[in-house]
């Protein structure tokens, strides 16, 4: 039916000030029909979807919440990036009608630089709560761009943003909406950097905005302009710095003045088109008095964080033993499969005690608590309460010379260190940012909670109350060695002045549960548990084969393990639990496989049970002291391959990436020979 | 007689009009564009458990400010105050 009168899918930008409810409108729009694998999360990176209206294929990219297009972070230049140089057809701009005179500023920058732009004023139904009222007419016809309204949470006005977008994509503007006019001395600065970048921007790029960034201090973006214009620019670019430095103005001062027209036309048009009561609110939401109080601020954190544990914990017990038995029943059936296949025994053994076994013990081990955790934390994050967080904590984190930001980069370490680290691009200065991503592994991820749990649960004799108690123990020793580490590395680093400290606590609302499922379940749990068997299969293969192949009257596997013993024993491990480890720097879910692997390394596998995991255990060698020495190092060593993948990735440096792997691990190994010299001292 | 003082000093459960920022270029300009710019009224709402930030109701939100960052915002002394 040919009812697709156009195939090619109209890309549209979406963007706004944080906590608008972009997502929301997002999630409102595109509907399970969304680009998953990424951590949307608080949007630090950018989500996609799609939809059809009028027989158009609606290409929406959700871009990172900013306050302005001089960006302030890494995360806020991904915006600024996107804005400038992807061809987009249109933008919808997401502006809070209860703050308009704040969103304002970047909607006039933004349709600047994409003059086909739409604002959707949306929380209007907050707005109606606080008696303020709108004249969207009014709006439009300062702005020169299509207004409408919405209440994106309830639904309400997402027919009209479609509607608004299948008109701007038929009947493209192009001419700008209505520019600001900046003051005279900077206009004409403006002017001569722009005239020479016309030639090679075109109708695609705004040559006004890039000569506006240029100006102030953006000039890493030259390496976009082709070369054959990079002279004719930079020599403009030259001229226009001098003109501006004889009129005594510095770049800061530049961005200073092009902000403050900005603000001032804003406030102007809202003074217009906006009637508000004057009063200012003053109400302090009611949670707020408990999760910010004195004592109710940590009291609410250690509450919380020990019933997401528990819950955890407890839940994921039944299901993982559950899964590990019907997976683990299947093995017999496959390798008579492949024995009759006509395989020979090395080809069975590898493909199924290497690789499907250690699949099958990843599955079942990580995604119980995963389906668990990362749904309950989703819903802590959606209905607020972060932030709150980060404002309790933010004082300890100065002190150590980052930021109460960095907590919430550490509780995406705590489902993904790999997400973790790509979350620190919320960090407003590169030092914080690089402190942060530096001591991002020190957070026990989802991937080691099998392990954690797994010898936590052996020292308290199965109890799930006592466990989720130590996992809570765990996590605070891993707080306190980040705060100490990045206030050494800070006191260590040339003083620098701190970044402004400015955090929004947007208003509680109720969490979208079936989104929070969704949104967790697949996003979430399934990239990170996907990406966890995709290296855990073939590393499980390669330890198979280590523990097969002969040499010197055992195997590799023992050898190796041998060869790493006097360094484990000092450490209270030994060697085949370092080498376990090490096996496990593809994933940190195959720790405890590669330990068992090593155990039978001797023998023909056997079928491991978590209960059958203490007298094996026992057998070899293991005491208390060596499942505490254990935990600890579980807690600090080298991040996993990803996560190190991602930090090279994410800094750039080789020296950075090596550092971050190697300070967990010495404070790791520290510890470990610190517990072992205390137990044999004692 | 108006004398100014800085929001720091802004005691919790009071109100004040801003009157100016500190010279400081690149820490006032995002303040600014987050509402505490001058003629805007701010109400210091509560702080943190350990003292610092406090959270103020700004330009229709509430936001968060250490004290390093809040002596940087100048405010007018009204009676009210």
């Amino acid at each position: 039916m040919r009812f697709l009168t156009q195939l090619s899918p109209h890309r549209i930008a979406l963007a706004g000030n944080p906590n608008v409810g972009k997502s929301t409108l997002f999630n409102a729009l595109t509907g399970l029909r969304q680009h998953t694998g990424n951590w949307p999360g608080k949007t630090v990176s950018s989500a996609q979807g799609t939809y059809l209206h009028g027989g158009q294929i609606f290409e929406v990219t959700d871009l990172p919440g900013t306050y302005s297009l001089f960006a302030d972070s890494a995360e806020e230049s991904i915006t600024r990036d996107a804005l400038l140089f992807e061809a987009f057809d249109a933008v919808v701009l997401v502006a809070d009608a209860t703050a308009l005179r704040r969103n304002l500023p970047l909607v006039l920058q933004v349709s600047e630089v994409l003059p086909n732009a739409v604002l959707c004023v949306n929380l209007m139904d907050e707005a109606k709560k606080h008696s303020i009222s709108i004249d969207t007419d009014a709006l439009q016809k300062a702005l020169s761009i299509p207004v409408v309204t919405a209440s994106a949470g309830r639904g309400d006005g997402i027919q009209g943003v479609r509607d608004a977008l299948l008109r701007a994509v038929r009947h493209k503007r192009v001419a700008a909406g209505k520019r600001v006019e900046y003051p005279l001395l900077a206009e004409r600065a403006i002017s001569m950097v722009e005239t020479a970048l016309a030639p090679w921007a075109g109708t695609a790029i705004s040559s006004r905005h890039m000569a506006l960034q240029l100006l102030t201090g953006e000039e890493h973006l030259l390496s976009h302009v082709g070369e054959a214009y990079l002279p004719s620019v930079q020599e403009a670019l030259h001229r226009a710095r001098s003109f501006l430095h004889h009129a005594d103005i510095t770049a800061e001062e530049l961005q200073q003045m092009l902000t403050e027209s900005l603000h001032q036309k804003s406030a102007a048009m809202v003074r217009a088109a906006v009637s508000q009561p004057q009063e200012l609110r003053k109400q302090k939401a009611k949670a707020d008095a408990i999760f910010t109080s004195p004592w109710g601020g940590f009291l609410t954190m250690a509450l919380l964080l020990s019933l997401l544990f528990y819950l955890t914990v407890k839940g994921a017990n039944l299901p993982s033993s559950a899964l590990q038995r019907l997976l683990f029943s299947a093995l017999p059936h496959l390798r008579a499969f492949l024995d009759g296949c006509g395989a020979p025994p090395w080809l069975t053994g590898a493909l199924a005690d290497g690789i499907y076994r250690t699949a099958a013990w990843v599955i079942s081990v990580m995604l119980p608590p995963m389906a668990i955790f990362f749904p309950l934390f989703t819903l802590l994050e959606d209905i607020g309460y972060l932030p709150r967080m980060a404002f309790d904590l933010d004082a300890c984190f100065r002190r150590a010379g980052s930021s109460g930001r960095q907590s919430l980069t550490m509780s995406m370490s705590l489902g993904c260190n790999a997400c973790g680290v790509t979350g620190c691009r919320i960090m407003k200065s590169s030092r914080e940012r690089l402190l942060a991503i530096l001591t991002a592994s020190f957070i026990p991820c989802n991937g080691r909670f099998p392990t954690l749990i797994a010898l936590l649960s052996l020292l308290c004799a199965g109890r799930s109350l006592f466990t989720s108690l130590g996992l809570g123990i765990l996590l605070m020793l891993s707080t306190a060695a980040t705060l100490l580490v990045c206030r050494t590395l800070s006191a260590a680093a040339p003083k620098s002045t701190a970044a402004p400290f400015i955090l929004e606590l947007p208003p509680y609302r109720t969490p979208q549960i079936g989104q929070v499922l969704i949104r967790s379940l697949l996003d979430r749990t399934l990239f990170v548990l996907g990406r966890a068997v995709a290296v855990a299969a073939p590393a499980g293969l390669i330890i198979y084969l280590l523990a097969n192949i002969p040499l010197a009257g055992g195997t590799l596997l023992s050898s190796f393990a041998a060869f790493l013993d006097p360094l484990g024993r000092m450490m209270g491990l030994s060697g085949a639990i370092l080498l376990a480890f090490f096996l496990a720097f593809p994933a940190n879910e195959i720790m405890l496989p590669a330990l068992l692997m090593c155990y039978f390394s001797s023998s023909t596998l056997v079928e491991v049970e978590s209960a059958a995991l203490s007298p094996l255990l026992l057998q070899n060698g293991w005491t208390a002291k060596t499942a505490i020495c254990t935990l600890l190092f579980c807690l600090f060593h080298f991040p996993c391959s990803t996560t190190c993948i991602t930090i090279y990735k994410e800094t750039g440096s080789i020296k950075h990436t090596l550092a971050a792997a190697a300070l967990p691990t010495a404070v790791g190994m520290i510890l470990c020979c610190g517990v072992h010299l205390l137990f044999t001292l004692f | 007689m108006n004398r100014t003082f800085t929001l720091a000093s802004l005691p919790i459960g009071e109100s004040a009009v801003i009157a100016s920022l500190a010279a400081d270029t690149s820490a006032c300009r995002r303040l600014r564009e987050l509402g505490f710019s001058q003629g805007n009224e701010v109400h210091a709402l509560f702080r943190a458990p350990l003292g610092d930030p406090t959270a103020y109701a700004v330009c229709g939100t509430v936001m968060a400010l250490r004290r390093s960052d809040a002596e940087k915002i100048f405010l007018l002394s009204s009676g009210k105050a």
